[in-house]
């Protein structure tokens, strides 16, 4: 069992989310930055579904009442186990009564938990992340909650000291994005402007969106656009002009057009994003690959 | 048809004011059972199907030629179950929908009452299902200044639509009714009533 002494500005339980059930209104969720909780899954172990706990701009203080084996990963932050200091990307064994308290991080976002077995919550539609948009999952941690120690190990531990990962960066960020599928409804000059100018992360960003503040992107029609799906890393530009990219918890469908998407290889450097930190986007080809040729059966 | 890129692990397919609701719901259902290998994901919406996939699984090209190939199953055979829907029409906007529609809230409720609908779509929130089959005269836009707070059950309509409020959240649609039946439950399997393809009869009770 693990007790939460301290949740931070907002802890959240994540794994995988929930694929495939969007025509219900059911959206994915699951980590922000996937690739940070996929490491910290992998450094103690466990299967790549495992829950990881998500804890935004540090500030968790945990208390152990079991000896486990645990991994920090994602924005990198000073951690103590009582006096003790310990490593990012470093696994190691955590005793009953130790606390483990993770401070601010240098640079990005959101730092992530991993303990062998896995966090050990209640699954909501077979999973156990905490959606902040469909309200669904379990509720974003409070102090004295106690979270169960999950099964979710894959074999024996890893025999890995320290996993080489850069850390976010804390300057200006460059991200990917593929126009479309809404980019008709830009003039060439908001296209232009979307993918020379440089935009900053605002305070109102979640887990649902980055919200962005930076030149506003005029529309080359009017009219409303009817609601249709949204995917991670969609950059939705609302009347006001301004582009919002979605993250996680982002809504199934929405009624603004999406001038670009993020590429999902770049969309945990969206997630690890800083309020305040300037962001730039380049447009990469949007065409579609010809198909690879059929094998002719003889 | 026109197939747009959404990123490198999606595509939306747009229908087009010509096949409207019943061509997305034709496609979703032709790629629902079974889902092709490598889509992960169809989400159905007004004019377009956004369909998800692994490029490890299936590369982008290789998906738009099965797109292009994939014949919609006709609106006929899509309909779902029928599910009836008692409902008390007390709603807070019934007096003013009936004076705007100049049918009175009797009128409107008769009205109501007297469709077939069939849900489109989701997406608002968990469980919540865009109704089509709404009379034209029906056909009212949403509240100038949306709710803060409309509860659980809230049967409402806007636009071309009707739906019902699953959990309770701000809204702006407009409120004729409520019902008590539950949409949704996360322990149920599917956790959604409504569901694409599912048709809905309002019953009033009182």
């Amino acid at each position: 069992m693990i007790e939460v002494v301290r949740p931070g500005p907002l802890t959240t339980v994540q794994d995988l989310g929930r694929p495939g059930l969007a025509a219900l209104g059911v959206g994915r969720s699951g980590a922000a930055d996937r690739r940070s909780a996929a490491l910290a899954n992998r450094l103690v172990g466990n299967l790549d579904g495992a829950a990881v706990l998500e804890t935004t701009f540090g500030g968790l203080v945990l208390r152990f009442r079991q000896v486990a084996r645990v991994v920090v990963t994602g924005a990198p932050c000073p951690i103590r186990r009582g006096s003790r200091g310990e490593a990012m990307n470093a696994p190691f064994t955590v005793w009953p009564g130790d606390e483990l308290t993770l401070g601010m991080p240098t640079s990005g976002l959101r730092t992530y938990v991993a303990v062998r077995g896995g966090i050990g919550v209640d699954k909501v539609l077979e999973s156990r992340s905490t959606d902040l948009l469909a309200g669904l999952g379990p509720a974003a941690l409070r102090a004295g909650d106690v979270l169960p120690i999950g099964r979710d190990e894959c074999g024996p531990l890893p025999s890995v000291e320290v996993a080489p990962v850069p850390d976010p960066a804390g300057f200006d960020l460059t991200v990917r994005v593929m126009p479309g599928p809404r980019d008709d409804w830009f003039t060439p000059e908001a296209l232009r402007t979307f993918s020379t100018a440089t935009y900053e992360v605002t305070s109102d960003s979640n887990r649902v969106g980055v919200r962005f503040t930076g030149p506003v992107l005029e529309r080359a029609r009017e009219g409303e656009l009817l609601s249709e799906g949204m995917v991670p890393g969609a950059i939705q530009v609302p009347p006001s002009g301004l582009p919002l990219v979605f993250l996680a918890d982002h809504p199934v469908t929405g009624g603004y057009p999406v001038i670009g998407v993020v590429l999902t290889d770049d969309l945990p450097v969206v997630a690890q994003a800083r309020p305040g930190q300037s962001v730039s986007f380049r447009l990469v080809s949007a065409e579609l690959p010809a198909a690879a040729p059929r094998a002719v059966a003889v | 048809m026109n197939i747009r890129r959404c990123g490198d692990q999606a595509l939306l397919i747009d229908v087009g004011d010509t096949g409207g609701i019943d061509a997305v719901l034709g496609l979703y259902s032709a790629l629902s059972d079974p889902r092709p290998d490598g889509v992960t994901e169809l989400v159905p919406a007004a004019r377009t199907l956004l369909v998800r996939f692994d490029p490890a699984v299936i590369p982008a090209g290789e998906l738009v030629e099965l797109l292009r190939d994939t014949e919609p199953v006709p609106s006929h055979a899509v309909r779902g179950e029928l599910v009836e829907i008692p409902v008390f029409y007390d709603g807070a906007d019934l007096a003013e929908v009936g004076k705007h529609t100049g049918l009175g809230a009797d009128g409107v409720v008769e009205m109501h009452t007297a469709a077939e609908y069939t849900v489109a779509f989701g997406g608002f929130a968990p469980g919540f299902g865009y109704l089509t089959g709404l009379h034209p005269k029906l056909h009212l836009p949403r509240r100038a200044v949306p709710r803060t707070h409309v509860p659980a059950g809230a049967v409402a309509i806007a636009g071309e639509f009707t739906g019902i409020y699953p959990r309770s959240s701000p809204g702006g649609w407009q409120l004729v009714g409520r019902t008590e039946v539950p949409l949704w439950d996360p322990a149920r399997r599917p956790p959604a009533l409504l569901r694409p393809g599912t048709r809905i009869r309002f019953r009033e009770v009182r």
